[in-house]
């Protein structure tokens, strides 16, 4: 009986995470006032059912999917970058400045410059924990925390300040450079270009992983960075590296929010820690593919939800309490297989007899 | 300028300020420091703080009362840090995906259960906690009303950074904790059982994370808003470093801290030609640059950070 | 004269066993660690169990004092049942254990560690005062004394074990186990060990030491009890016991001892180290002084010395892992000092680490992953630096593990489910088939059975005939005795000297060496 409960137990794997949140998410709405059932018939319809709701649901997943990329790559290589929100506000202000100053360019170059900027700004913004980890040993997390407060501040600055357009009525800078707008599509929605480039860099992170050295390096790093030391990696130099691209990539996702959607840099972003990406690595184990999966059912979430309220009242911030309750079971099943009750612990320890 | 900042009643408002702004910090640092005494990082007190805001505001305000509102923060503390314990202790789970886990997790179901339950209510006025005033002390000149008339959670905090250091130092559980944080499996063989220590420290860390939240939106402001936390808790593992894992040193950092963060409010009111953003920014700053150069880091607990299995 | 009865005792007492465990058995999944064990001890007596690594030997005393609970069979102690189910009630009933890695915190001082788990004199309040006049009397009283204030990380290891011995004094200990003590001590620290044992035996405190060392057992033990895998091949009293009939029992087959031939002259200088010196961590304090030794094409220069005295940084500075304040090294006529480790390992420089599952390894990684850790960037297995040919790693797997013997079935098994010996050997492979010049092995037997801890020497003797020079280092005399051209014996990170190996070896001079001092006068 021991062995089928844990059978059970241990295929607590995604789905089941889901599945358990999505219930816990039932006594939520019930909590509200409303009918579970309804209430997921609405996301669901808010976000797929029409035009309307695919175009706000893929409008979600865009930055999600960059954002994930971003932190998966992080994550596979034991860099906790959860500072994410940060570079994604420092990679909106590379973007707009360079859609702002650079004129007269054809729209590829200057779209590629203005994704070049958004890269580098979350990049260097991200390399500041990077470095501190692996020169000097400090803690990620709390630094990265420091640098998306300081990042969320300097944002509002930026588009209160140097960047305002003038006579605005809310901090805002003027729209950038059509050439650098990110073309539409899918017809008559607002879904942008993004959307290809983080599919595409979705699929050449995993190409990365498997196929390359840098992959390899990257994998071995994250499970035991002392033995890579010790088989002649530089394990410093690659986790400064490895912050920068994972800050250049969230960057990235700042960058495609103006280019494609806003066209210009308001004096906030909506994310909150680049947190709900966070949620999406830990359903996707970091797999780049199961990453696009997890951004798009993240994205649907949110945009149906949007829906719902306007529905039915029960309040948006529902899908970041299911999100929440997604980490934690995930959370849960990722460590429930090292949790050896005694039995089947002892099974290792009989390597170990001395 | 220069005359107002000098002048008495700007000093005294400013420190009564700052005491008022480090209490939310020394109740964080404390429950950072027990937490890592032990061995656990307790990244989720920024959660566990938002969580005891949002319940002490809830409590007081359908009770009338402030402090059963922040009765209640304190039994969410518990179920809080039995949370963190079951994951990190019992799974093995790794520190910071817990404490990252219960952050988010408290800002979803914060935010969610705010809006059902205070509907449209932008602000609410929640029931006053009464300043406590020492009776003599408080009739001393200039130092009397800062330091003698206070919150009675602010009392409480000092008074946990005492308990908590004569309990490391001077008491045999005290033992017990910091030899679990250093070497655990010597607790172990020593007789003692270490999941429990583990368990009671992290149920205290939770309680003291909760107890700093309920002051951030009972004591101090008087409303909740969502992610009122802003921070602090993470602050607070900045000062358990600071103050080398001892509470007095924590509280000593915390003061540090507080000071800041008041000093960059007051700023604000002067034009100095600086964006109050970045005024804002200061106590961020000051923490990477804290974090960034502190020397001494052989003085954290050998086993912090370390998952401890038991033999069998 | 072997006694009559197969415990070992002679027919005339018929006083009961201080400790008697009866058909003891204890399984851990598949594997049968202790096979109905019959073992008993008396008061006053020192009762070895002895058996190589693995034989079960820990297991059956973390069953005595309570870490584990046995599947079978029951424990008695003056005769009476009792249940050990935590090494709370084993303190209780007076058992205390002194575990191979010392249970001592290191930031805490000697008082505060040997009081730690026990009720005070005034609770709930420390009373380290009357601790520290406890211990200081109760130090005197059995002739081990130590300044109570001390603390445990500025004693050497010696006295931590003496701390440890206290620690149980303290606590009214009845029977004192003992898990491998003397793999800390120089020789001359372990006869002073013995005499403290036989005073502490006199006073009627009953002992049961743990060791796979022949001769320590047989100088020391009153009785001995041989395991080997999991079971009692027999308890002899020790009078006039023969050291082979007990290798042959602890074995059970003859072990054959791998023939040298004798290196070839004075080959080719591969290794030149010179004034190496190098800081620690704490306070700048030197763990390498002035280290100066080459090593030659065929040549094994074994590296004797207490765990501990600079063996371990000598060979990460060497493998370019820890810097050096001084000095020089030298790989094949190039100077390696500055170089990085990535760089020496181009250079020819292998490097078997000690601890096998924290730095030699990726447990969970595949074996073939593991394989490449080193060589991953290079052609076959990846193109421009960059590409990975995942079938080219599948195949140097298949022929790596062919020709080392590991027991897989195929490389793309997670290496943290091959047993302790399969695993060295892994790291074995991936050193040895980079066919380096200069491989530095670290205590590359730890823990293995005979049977891989031969096959282990074996590899490096081959290593040794294609002309490569090894560094050996090891805690285990025998061993680096019979398998060293050379040995050089460190000693708080200086080399005392340098002495030739193998049956010419002068055993009083290493002892003396390994203890600090220099010469025989």
């Amino acid at each position: 009986m021991n062995l089928t409960w844990r059978r059970i137990v241990l295929s607590l794997s995604p789905i089941w995470a889901v599945l358990t949140s999505l219930l816990l998410g039932a006594g939520l709405i019930i909590a509200a006032g409303a009918n579970p059932i309804t209430a997921y018939y609405a996301i669901f319809m808010g976000a797929f059912s029409d035009i309307w709701g695919i175009n706000s649901t893929l409008l979600k997943t865009i930055p999600l999917m960059f954002a994930g990329v971003a932190v998966a790559l992080a994550f596979k290589g034991g860099y906790f970058n959860i500072g994410i929100g940060g570079q994604i506000f420092l990679g909106g202000i590379g973007a707009a400045l360079a859609g702002l100053y650079l004129k007269g360019l054809p729209p590829v170059l200057h779209i590629f410059l203005a994704f070049l900027a958004g890269f580098i700004t979350g990049g260097v913004w991200s390399l500041v924990p990077g470095y501190l980890k692996a020169a000097r040993g400090v803690n990620e997390i709390i630094t990265c925390i420091f640098m998306h407060f300081i990042a969320y501040y300097f944002l509002e600055y930026m588009a209160s300040g140097p960047l305002m357009e003038l006579g605005a009525p809310a901090p805002m800078s003027p729209e950038i450079a059509k050439s650098a707008q990110l073309p539409i599509i899918i017809p008559n929605t607002d879904v942008h270009l993004g959307l290809i480039f983080a599919m595409a860099l979705a699929v050449i992170l995993q190409v990365v992983f498997k196929k390359t050295t840098i992959g390899y390096q990257i994998t071995a790093t994250g499970l035991n960075p002392t033995a890579c030391r010790y088989a002649g990696m530089n394990t410093v130099r690659n986790i400064i590296i490895l912050s920068f691209v994972s800050g250049g990539l969230a960057g990235m996702a700042g960058a495609s929010e103006i280019m494609g959607l806003k066209h210009r840099l308001f004096g906030s972003m909506p994310f909150l820690y680049g947190l709900e990406a966070i949620a999406i690595v830990f359903l996707a184990k970091t797999n780049p593919i199961g990453v696009m999966i997890g951004s798009l059912f993240l994205g649907a979430l949110r945009s149906g939800a949007e829906m719902m309220q306007r529905s039915i009242g029960v309040p948006t911030d529902l899908a970041r309490a299911i999100e929440g309750f997604v980490i934690l079971f995930v959370a849960i099943s990722i460590a429930l297989p090292q949790w050896r009750p005694d039995w089947f612990k002892e099974r290792i320890d009989s390597e170990k007899i001395n | 300028m220069w005359e107002i900042i000098s002048s008495t009643s700007f000093l005294v408002d400013f420190a009564v300020a700052v005491i008022r702004m480090t209490t939310p910090l020394i109740f964080a640092g404390l429950a950072c420091v027990i937490a890592e005494r032990c061995g656990i990082f307790n990244i989720g007190a920024e959660g566990m703080m938002l969580a005891g805001a949002f319940v002490g505001a809830v409590g007081a305000h359908f009770t009338g009362s402030a402090w059963i509102g922040i009765s209640f923060a304190c039994i969410l503390g518990i179920f809080l840090g039995l949370l963190l314990a079951g994951l990190t202790v019992t799974l093995r789970a790794n520190q910071m995906v817990s404490g990252v886990t219960i952050n988010i997790l408290s800002l979803g179901l914060t935010s969610f259960l705010f809006r059902i339950i205070m509907g449209s209510a932008t602000t609410q006025i929640l029931p006053e906690l009464e300043t406590w005033s020492v009776p003599f002390l408080v009739k001393i000149p200039i130092l009397g009303p800062i330091l003698f008339k206070q919150s009675p959670l602010s009392y409480i905090s000092y008074a946990i950074a005492i308990l908590l250091t004569i309990t490391f130092f001077k008491m045999t559980w005290g033992l017990s904790i910091r030899a679990a944080g250093e070497h655990p499996r010597a607790v172990e063989t020593a007789g003692i059982n270490v999941f429990l220590v583990k368990y009671i420290c992290l149920v205290f860390s939770g309680i003291f994370a909760s107890l700093g939240g309920a002051f951030l939106s009972v004591g101090m402001v008087r409303y909740f808003t969502e992610n009122m936390s802003a921070g602090r808790g993470f602050i607070g593992l900045t000062i358990v470093i600071m103050g080398k894992w001892h509470p007095m040193g924590a509280v000593l950092a915390a003061c540090v801290f507080g000071a800041v963060d008041a000093f960059q409010l007051r700023m604000q009111a002067f034009d100095l030609g600086i964006p109050y953003h970045f005024l804002i920014m200061l106590p961020y700053i000051c923490g990477m640059v804290a974090i960034a150069g502190v020397v001494g880091r052989t003085q954290e607990p050998a086993w912090l950070g370390k998952p401890y299995q038991k033999e069998d | 004269m072997k006694s009559a009865l197969p415990n070992g005792r002679s027919g005339e007492e018929t006083i009961l066993p201080f400790l008697e465990m009866k058909n003891i058995s204890k399984r851990f999944g598949a594997a049968l660690a202790n096979n109905e064990i019959c073992f008993d001890v008396e008061r006053g007596e020192v009762h070895a169990l002895l058996g190589e690594n693995g034989a079960g030997k820990t297991t059956l005393m973390n069953i005595l004092y309570g870490l584990y609970t046995p599947d079978e069979g029951n424990i008695y102690l003056d005769g009476k049942l009792v249940e050990i189910s935590s090494p709370k009630m084993a303190t209780e009933l007076h058992i205390g254990m002194i575990h191979q890695h010392f249970m001592l915190i290191p930031q805490f001082s000697v008082a505060e560690n040997i009081v730690l788990g026990l009720p005070s004199s005034r609770p709930p309040f420390l009373d380290i005062k009357q601790a520290e006049e406890n211990i200081d009397k109760i130090s005197r009283e059995y002739g081990l004394h130590i300044d109570p204030k001390v603390l445990i990380s500025q004693l050497p290891l010696g006295l931590q074990q003496r701390v440890e011995i206290l620690k149980a004094l303290y606590r009214k200990t009845d029977l004192l186990i003992l898990d491998e003590p003397t793999a800390v001590l120089t020789p001359l620290e372990v006869e002073a060990f013995f005499k403290i044992m036989r005073r502490l035996t006199q006073t009627g405190l009953a002992v049961i030491f743990i060791s796979h060392k022949l001769n320590e057992v047989v100088s020391i033990s009153d009785r001995i009890t041989v395991l080997r895998g999991g079971t009692v091949i027999g308890t002899l009293k020790n009078e006039g016991v023969n050291p082979n009939q007990l290798a042959n029992m602890m074995i059970g087959k003859e072990m054959t001892i791998a023939s040298k031939k004798p290196p070839t002259g004075k080959g080719k200088r591969l290794l030149e180290v010179k004034n190496l010196s190098a800081l620690g961590e704490h306070e700048g304090k030197e763990v390498l002084k002035n280290v100066s030794f080459n090593t030659h094409e065929g040549e094994i220069l074994g590296i004797a010395g207490v765990d501990g005295n600079g063996q371990g940084e000598l060979a990460e500075v060497i493998a370019g892992l820890r810097p050096s304040s001084n000095g020089k090294i030298v790989v094949n006529g190039v100077d390696v000092t500055h170089l990085s480790p990535r760089e020496r390992i181009e250079m020819k420089l292998g490097y078997i680490p000690s601890d096998r599952q924290n730095v030699g390894l990726i447990m969970d990684l595949s074996v073939g992953d593991n394989f490449v850790l080193k060589n991953f960037r290079d052609p076959p297995f990846a193109s421009g630096q960059f590409l990975l040919h995942a079938k080219n790693i599948s195949i140097n797997a298949e022929r790596l593990i062919k020709s080392f013997d590991i027991k897989v079935s195929h490389g793309k098994i997670t290496t943290s489910s091959l047993s302790g010996g399969n695993q060295q050997k892994v790291i074995l492979a991936r050193e040895l088939s980079a066919e380096p010049m200069v491989l530095i092995a670290m205590q590359p037997t730890r823990g293995l059975d005979v049977g891989s801890a031969n096959y282990v020497n074996q590899c490096i003797l081959e290593h040794r005939e294609k002309g490569g020079a090894t560094i050996f280092i090891s805690t285990e005399l025998d061993e680096i005795i019979s398998i060293s051209d050379r040995i050089a014996i460190m000693y708080e990170g200086e080399i005392m000297g340098i002495l030739p190996g193998g049956k010419t070896a002068d055993l009083e001079l290493i002892a003396l060496m390994m203890a600090g001092v220099r010469s025989k006068d």
